[in-house]
């Protein structure tokens, strides 16, 4: 298959259950909205070596948002309940709470909650005040700037991550300018991020490593480098190959952002489109490139 | 027909009547003459609803009662959903115990408006007497949820031993609002009498005119811009309530007391943009 010239390989995408958050951190501006978001989704790019993967869902005009002010909505992803509920208590009560004029809002409705303000609270040393309005209690917690305000609890969700395609490029300047691209239409689509730098991840790797201390190294397969020296899957005239992942709070946002992504990124001088794969013994989900096109 | 209207009979005595069964949830499902056999209380004689009101329409779950109600007491008491609508004026407790639904009176209303309710919301355009959500002489707790908006003047002791739950005066509110408070919040836009908050142990009361004579036993903490009641502010705007946009971003001069009780209770003034 071909989009544009550009050869779609007949592979899929292995992804996997995760549990999924999106919290809305409002601030004075948008500035400093961005500031606490940007803090609250660092280190945060692949579960195995950070715990979570979070992103920027979008930014939110302050007509939209519970207290008139600008915002920015996250989306958090775990392995678990458990881990999820680590995370946020850790990731809402450091960068967010410490931040200036922010406050932070659950912005996912689900049956399932985790208490997060409800345990944040004991920050506030027994002068937090609890408000319940309209069946949302919010606690505000006395700081040195004036009151942070957090809601009781964060609604989660079955989600998805690992959803994935690799870029393959003559050589790094298109490739990463092709998966620029890709990036910036798939930020469009809702329900989904990309947590690595910018988006895009240049160092992918395989579940395995000939050292007995390393769960995963470097994937070989798809290093141009050493492609006389390996098993290589790429092509001769391909000489750097980059990989987008994608988290989503569903399928069809991350097949949605998937589909956006790849038609963006087939431009002159990509030679081909692929996905990693563990053969599917792994991953509950399949997103198989020729269909997504 | 898709609300069940309720006239009050003309030429009718001025006894008291106490009218629980006026429930949207209990007129729900029922038929015409289930509805005009529903039992009231006028005086100590009981006599079927249709002996007092002229009804038209069944099944329904909402009820609009019309005439000068000035003394029908406990029409919604302890009701869990639909609506209640009163054209004119309506006598004391009523929503009291309300757990859900809607009530909204288009005159005035007497005391114990939503005496110790526990949910849903009551709207009145007019003024409204004393102990509006308040608790009962025995109980220990008034208000406990729901929504409360008066929209003319409250009279004493609104809001006395509130728990939880939200009161909204638009216009002055007497002495003694919110004494012994528990928690919640009470928002006064007109002026307030004297001694509000007195006693209170927590909750907050916002003053957004004139806070009235505040009690020594309340202490100022600092000039903040609170947030959540910028929060507030915006969801009442979507009661259709009129909200100056001064008051969402100007500052308020923070209280606490009273210090003769817990002391965690707050009162903000509105102080300047």
């Amino acid at each position: 298959m071909l989009i544009n010239g550009v050869e779609i390989e007949d592979t899929f995408a292995e992804a996997f259950q995760m549990t999924g958050a999106r919290f809305l951190i409002t601030a004075r501006n948008e500035k400093w909205a961005l500031e606490a978001a940007r803090k609250v989704t660092g280190f945060a790019t692949s579960v195995i070596g950070c715990g979570c993967e979070a992103g920027i869902e979008e930014v939110v005009k302050e007509d939209e948002t519970p207290d008139g002010r600008p915002g920015v909505n996250v989306l958090l992803f775990t392995m678990g309940p458990k881990g999820m509920e680590k995370q946020l208590l850790d990731r809402v009560g450091q960068c967010i709470m410490t931040c200036p004029t922010t406050a932070c809002f659950n912005n996912l409705e689900s049956e399932e909650k985790l208490k997060i303000g409800g345990k944040l609270r004991y920050f506030g040393d027994g002068f937090q005040i609890s408000k319940l309005l309209e069946g949302k209690r919010l606690w505000r917690i006395p700081v040195m700037e004036g009151e942070f305000l957090v809601e009781e609890s964060f609604g989660i969700k079955q989600a998805i991550g690992g959803g994935n395609f690799l870029i393959l490029g003559e050589n790094s300047e298109i490739t990463l300018k092709a998966t620029e691209q890709a990036v910036e239409a798939m930020e469009k689509v809702r329900g989904t991020i990309m947590p690595f730098p910018g988006g895009i991840v240049r160092s992918g790797s395989k579940t395995s490593s000939r050292y007995k201390f390393l769960k995963a190294s470097t994937n070989t397969a798809f290093c141009p480098t050493i492609k006389r020296l390996v098993e290589s899957q790429i092509l001769e005239e391909v000489n750097s190959v980059l990989e987008i992942v994608i988290d989503g709070l569903s399928e069809e946002a991350i097949r949605e952002a998937m589909r956006a992504g790849i038609e963006a990124a087939c431009i002159p001088g990509i030679i081909r489109i692929s996905a990693g794969n563990y053969g599917g013994a792994l991953g509950q989900y399949h997103f198989h490139l020729h269909k997504l096109a | 027909m898709d609300e069940v209207r309720l006239i009050l009979k003309a030429g009718l005595k001025n006894i008291p009547v106490e009218a629980e069964t006026i429930r949207s949830d209990i007129f729900t499902g029922k038929s015409h003459e289930e509805i005009e056999a529903l039992p009231l209380y006028q005086g100590n004689r009981e006599v079927p609803l249709c002996e007092l009101f002229e009804v038209r329409g069944e099944r329904a779950s909402r009820i609009r009662l019309s005439g000068d109600l000035s003394h029908i007491k406990k029409i919604g008491w302890g009701m869990k959903e639909g609506r209640i609508i009163i054209q004119g004026n309506v006598g004391m407790h009523l929503g009291a115990d309300m757990r859900g639904g809607e009530i909204l009176v288009e005159g005035d209303a007497s005391d114990w408006l939503g005496g110790e309710m526990k949910g849903g919301l009551i709207r009145v355009k007019g003024n409204v007497g004393n102990f509006a959500g308040a608790a009962y002489p025995g109980s220990t707790r008034g208000m406990r949820n729901g929504i409360i908006i008066i929209e003319g003047n409250a009279g004493n002791q609104a809001g006395e031993r509130m728990r939880r739950g939200l009161m909204v005066v638009t216009g002055e509110s007497s002495d003694f609002t919110g004494s012994n408070m528990i928690a919640g919040t009470i928002l006064i836009f007109g002026k307030a009498g004297r001694g509000t908050g007195v006693s209170m142990k927590r909750g907050t009361i916002v003053c957004f005119k004139d806070g009235g004579e505040l009690f020594p036993t309340f202490r100022y903490n600092c000039t903040c811009s609170p947030l959540f009641l910028k929060i507030y502010l915006k969801r009442l705007k979507n009661y259709g309530i009129n909200i100056k946009k001064e008051y969402l971003s100007g500052a308020y001069r923070r209280y606490n007391g009273d210090i003769t009780e817990l002391g965690k209770g707050e009162i903000l003034l509105y102080e300047r943009v």
